[in-house]
């Protein structure tokens, strides 16, 4: 756990985070509106800001308190910024070499991190010839190759193109997945929370106001990730074999969904698939002779308030995981749909995150 | 007057603005780097006295100088608390003192100039990397702003070769010891010896334009290199 409670005043922005508490497990991302202090937030954690003060404690370790503040270079955190902060008189190798030198752990060589984050081939190169999407893959290598005992990143997409958000994205996951480091992770977009995020601490006016995880954040009706596309289930499972039509299963022993449009690449990891609320429909009776290919039995759990003539309907999939359906006031009251109803759901689209 | 003098005076303007430079480097350095972090409002008061040589005229620097710096003077009175009973005008030390404060603006200012250049998130980055203060400077403020310690050096050089109105007023005219080449050609004038002056002018031309002809370059090549990254 990375948890206390800090106060920080940087001209007329206040933090008063309150008590909090920051699994150091997994993937947190700080999620939050720009302006919200999430970077102050984060630049505290790493002790880059000297005026904090409070309490703060990373697992047993006392970083600091009224008394004593353990100074960054002491902390053993990796930090990766949002402009990547790559030397500019150094090449490549001699970024990663930096961070190397000094770490207190040297079982990593500069060549194996440089396999890892694909720039093998451009360890001697200018760090100012490089791509966005290479420098922050440089960035993200020189922060894990010390080992740090939690690595702080800073909105490290912001300026990245899209095929280039993806890759680094794909290139976040397998290097948490692999090195089993903490994450803290900055982000104001709700499709980054969506993929990578095991637990989200959301931020607001410069407080932590409430951390848990990704699946409780997307089961509240008016979660602040739902921006203007409205709300979002987000349902883990497996990609399965290709069918004869080309078709590829996703879920697992007890749900099932047909995704189209895949290439014919194996994996064997959990994957996460997308649906918005407004494209999830509800009908009482086995839907037959239709063109949308998923469908399923839920159990309705709860049914939100209506606003602007629509509701949110709560669902439950067969294995638990929720499903919201997003339709009007009017169908509720046609169909006469109740908690605790067991209907069916039409999934009229999917996304897959990050594949 | 013997050709020898001449040399003499160049060589003593040599020592005087090699010794003002390197101390001015050292003193100029860490007040740099202050300024150059500073957030307060007190930095502008900083500034300004640190400009304060580039618009007071010499002349009154000097008599300043000399008041605080003379044998019954404030700075000498203080420094003979701790046993100091040595003289700090009209020798080589006044000069040297004299030229460090009259070129303190040239020093200071290129060097804040490339210290805030540099992004406060490489530092940072680097503290997270576990290296220290030193080792940040030495690795990463140094390297970064080598061009800036290099027209800081030669600004302040040059410029203490071409002073003439502190050094007069603190160092006096003693030939030999503290009479430097400005003075020189001062005395020459007078005594309308125009020839020398006239070499020891050209001298003083020539050197004032290969300066100014480096610092330059070495100007375009940091925009060049700031308009490339």
């Amino acid at each position: 756990m990375l948890e206390g409670n800090l106060k920080l005043q940087i001209g007329k922005f206040h933090l008063t985070t309150g008590d909090f508490s920051l699994p150091t497990t997994g993937i947190t991302v700080l999620f939050g509106r720009s302006g919200a202090g999430k970077s102050t937030l984060l630049r505290a954690l790493a002790g880059l800001e000297p005026k904090t003060i409070g309490l703060l404690k990373f697992n047993e370790t006392l970083w600091q308190n009224e008394d004593t503040c353990l100074v960054t270079e002491k902390r053993n955190i990796g930090f990766v910024f949002q402009d990547a902060a790559l030397f500019p008189h150094m090449n490549v190798r001699e970024n990663l070499e930096y961070a190397l030198k000094r770490s207190i752990e040297r079982t990593e060589s500069v060549e194996s991190m440089a396999m890892k984050i694909g720039m093998e081939h451009k360890l001697n190169q200018n760090v100012q010839s490089l791509s966005g999407g290479e420098i922050q893959r440089v960035a993200i290598g020189r922060a894990l190759i010390s080992k740090p005992k939690i690595l702080c990143m800073d909105e490290p997409l912001s300026a990245l193109d899209h095929q280039a958000k993806n890759e680094i994205l794909l290139l976040i996951e397998s290097l948490a997945k692999d090195s089993k480091i903490p994450i803290i992770y900055i982000t104001h977009s709700p499709d980054v929370v969506e993929r990578l995020a095991d637990h989200v601490a959301l931020i607001a006016n410069g407080r932590v106001e409430r951390v848990m995880t990704l699946k409780e954040a997307l089961s509240q009706m008016d979660s602040p990730l739902f921006d203007e596309e409205g709300a979002v289930s987000v349902i883990e499972g497996r990609i399965g074999e290709s069918d004869e039509h080309g078709l590829r299963n996703f879920g697992n022993d007890l749900i099932n969904f047909k995704l189209t449009g895949l290439d014919s690449r194996t994996c064997e990891e959990q994957h996460r698939l997308r649906i918005l609320a407004r494209n999830v429909s509800i009908a009482l009776d086995t839907p037959e002779r239709m063109s949308i290919l998923n469908h399923m039995r839920v159990t309705i759990v709860d049914i939100s308030p209506k606003k602007n003539g629509r509701v949110i309907v709560l669902c439950k999939l067969a294995d638990s995981q929720t499903l919201m359906s997003e339709i009007t006031g009017y169908s509720l009251a046609t169909l006469n749909l109740e908690v605790g109803m067991e209907v069916f759901a039409l999934v009229k689209s999917v996304s897959l995150l990050g594949f | 007057m013997s050709s020898s003098l001449e040399f003499g005076s160049i060589f003593l303007t040599l020592k005087v603005a090699s010794v003002a430079t390197i101390v001015l480097l050292i003193l100029g350095t860490p007040l740099a780097w202050w300024m150059s972090r500073m957030k307060s409002p007190l930095k502008v008061v900083l500034e300004a006295l640190v400009a304060l040589p580039l618009v007071l005229p010499p002349t009154v620097l000097g008599f300043y100088l000399l008041v605080f710096l003379s044998p019954k003077g404030a700075v000498t009175n203080f420094l003979s608390l701790f046993g100091f009973s040595g003289q700090l005008t009209f020798n080589f030390t006044g000069l040297v003192i004299g030229s460090v404060i009259y070129s303190l603006p040239f020093t200071v200012q290129p060097l804040v100039h490339a210290f805030s250049n540099i992004p406060t998130n490489l530092l940072d980055a680097a503290k997270t990397m576990r290296a220290s203060f030193l080792d940040r400077f030495k690795t990463i403020v140094l390297p970064l702003s080598r061009n800036g310690f290099l027209v800081a050096a030669t600004l302040s050089f040059a410029h203490t070769v071409g002073e003439f109105g502190v050094v007069l007023m603190v160092g006096g005219n003693i030939p030999g010891s503290t009479r430097v080449v400005s003075i020189d050609i001062y005395n020459y004038v007078e005594s309308l010896e125009y020839d020398k002056a006239h070499t020891l002018s050209a001298i003083l031309l020539l050197f004032a334009i290969t300066v100014l002809i480096l610092v330059y370059s070495m100007n375009r090549r940091i925009a060049m290199k700031e308009k490339s990254c």
